[in-house]
């Protein structure tokens, strides 16, 4: 039994994958406290699959991917927070437009040049093959550079994102603030992408962060909590993933929906009050913009 | 009213949402050891005057000018509260020592601090509690003890009494009483005639513009709330206070509700 657990420690592309799951599990995790908290799930959706744009792009181009899907990202990402922020249409539609638009992009230039390059399935479901060495000191080192961003910017972080108008009046550059939030979430979700997939990132950044918030009420601890949940999900699901031969993405985000209906389970009314109203954010309440 | 020293002053402010004017010609000074309410009917401006007073609003034409250094702290209205969101009334509190920290810890002399406001607050046994634990006047003394933190000059409060009960009302203008004896200036916003602003010393009646400002007795006036609210009030004098009544009279096609005899209400 504990020799067949242990059997995909035994091969290199798996023990890659473990690490790069853990740490992007762990890397989500973080970063979804804010997406979760901010109301911004369905950018966190909608990113990811405006990534797959890029990702179609610089396969075709044969340019590097994560310098290619990454400038694609940071720009959607950018171009999202702009329109988040000037409210002149609906948030909501205008994310609509520019990441469906990329995914639809990317899908096209597949469709019309073949899938050169990159894998089509493992870009949208994840896979833990032809993980490379320096694919993992990528994750790592990406994590790591995020979990600085948290630690240094905890404070304006935080301020910002539970109530952004007292905080610009304190002093804090919310603008700025939230143009790094967007930027590390392109960064995440171009981390990640390789082991889970585009179409189940989303999940990865707005589980574990839910769970964390049904199990605390303190902002600090959630972040801990959310990471560690984050982490334990990816590597329980990378070995499971290999167990059970199923893609790594779905079993990962699988896993995650698994404790969360136990979390669920344990803290019943208390943890469904807690996550209540969690999409209800400052910035969904008429909020006057200054006049040009 | 002494006078004191100015801290803002607002000449000709016109502020707006795009193209519509949201606040025009607005004449206002707020100074040292001030103490007043902005009374008018939904939509006539006031969180707006609030948040130019703040400064996250930018007047379109008009001059607005503050004290040099001014320190100006402000208490949103409970319903712009994410009461869900996962944080404790210490970690709320710390909140005001935001800006130019870099660690994500609390320091030893900021525990102190937001310990000290708490205790002066009286919610010095709730630090570790989650806000939405707490009692409607206990969620208000959390975000007045985090602008207090800031250690402001001018306090800003939109809506302080908005939907809470009689007891917290009291609690909630008795703790601005005292704050403002310890000599912090307080402008707020309220929809409460007689129970809030009634009590105040000065009063701004807003309309888009502003229609009178004085002492409740000098603006709580018929006339001037007919120009303020487009409706006639009636305005009694109950222990030396004005207490204003909505003579409200239906038109000819509108069928009001009546108490029977017998108790309770039923259409005519």
């Amino acid at each position: 039994m504990i020799d067949e657990l242990l059997r995909p420690f035994d091969f290199e592309f798996f023990r890659n994958g473990l690490i790069v799951a853990t740490f992007a599990g762990a890397l989500c995790g973080m970063v979804g406290v804010y997406v979760v908290l901010k109301g911004m799930s369905y950018i966190g959706h909608g990113l990811s699959h405006a990534i797959f744009g890029g990702f179609a792009a610089s396969a075709l181009l044969g340019v590097n991917f994560a310098l290619g899907a990454g400038a694609w990202g940071v720009a959607s990402a950018l171009m999202i927070n702009g329109v988040t922020r000037r409210r002149v249409i609906g948030a909501d539609a205008a994310i609509g437009v520019i990441t469906t638009a990329s995914f639809a992009l990317g899908l096209a230039l597949f469709a019309l040049f073949g899938r050169r390059g990159g894998s089509f399935d493992a870009a949208l479901f994840g896979s833990i093959l032809g993980v490379s060495r320096s694919d993992v000191w990528a994750t790592i080192a990406i994590t790591a550079l995020v979990a600085l961003v948290v630690f240094f910017g905890y404070r304006q972080l935080l301020f910002t994102t539970f109530d952004p108008e007292v905080a610009e009046a304190s002093g804090v550059r919310t603008a700025r603030v939230d143009a790094v939030l967007m930027l590390v979430l392109a960064t995440s979700i171009l981390a990640t992408m390789q082991v889970l997939g585009v179409t189940l990132i989303a999940a990865t950044l707005v589980i574990p962060a839910t769970v964390a918030r049904m199990l605390t009420n303190s902002f600090s601890r959630m972040l801990w909590l959310a990471t560690g949940i984050g982490a334990v999900t990816g590597f329980v699901g990378m070995n499971v993933s290999y167990h059970l031969d199923v893609q790594s993405g779905p079993t990962i985000v699988l896993v995650g929906a698994c404790l969360f209906a136990a979390v669920f389970a344990a803290t019943g009314t208390r943890g469904l009050r807690r996550t209540a109203g969690l999409d209800k954010h400052p910035g969904d309440a008429p909020h006057p913009v200054p006049a040009p | 009213m002494a006078v004191g020293a100015e801290l803002v002053r607002l000449e000709h402010v016109t502020c707006a949402y795009g193209a519509a004017p949201v606040l025009v010609d607005v004449d206002l000074t707020i100074t040292d050891r001030q103490f007043s309410g902005i009374v008018g009917p939904s939509g006539s401006g006031k969180t707006t005057l609030l948040r130019t007073l703040l400064g996250t609003v930018r007047p379109v034409s008009g001059s607005l000018q503050r004290r040099p250094g001014l320190q100006v702290g402000y208490v949103p209205q409970v319903e712009a509260v994410n009461w869900s969101f996962p944080v404790t009334v210490g970690e709320c509190v710390l909140m005001a020592r935001t800006r130019g920290r870099i660690l994500p810890w609390r320091s030893k002399a900021e525990q102190g601090e937001v310990g000290d406001i708490l205790d002066r607050l009286g919610i010095g046994d709730l630090a570790g509690r989650h806000i939405r634990e707490l009692s409607g006047g206990q969620q208000q003394r959390v975000f007045i003890a985090r602008a207090l933190l800031g250690r402001p000059q001018l306090l800003l409060m939109d809506e302080p009494t908005s939907g809470v009960d009689v007891r917290t009302r009291h609690e909630v203008i008795h703790l601005l009483e005292d704050l403002h004896r310890d000599g912090l200036a307080i402008v707020l916003t309220t929809h409460d005639l007689n129970g809030m602003a009634a009590h105040l010393p000065h009063l701004v009646c807003l309309n888009t513009e502003v229609i009178g400002q004085g002492s409740p007795r000098q603006v709580l006036t018929p006339e001037v709330l007919e120009r303020t609210y487009g409706a006639r009030m009636e305005v009694l004098e109950h222990a030396g206070m004005p207490i204003v009544l909505d003579t409200y009279t239906s038109s000819d096609n509108v069928v009001p509700l009546r108490r029977q005899a017998g108790g309770g209400t039923a259409g005519a």
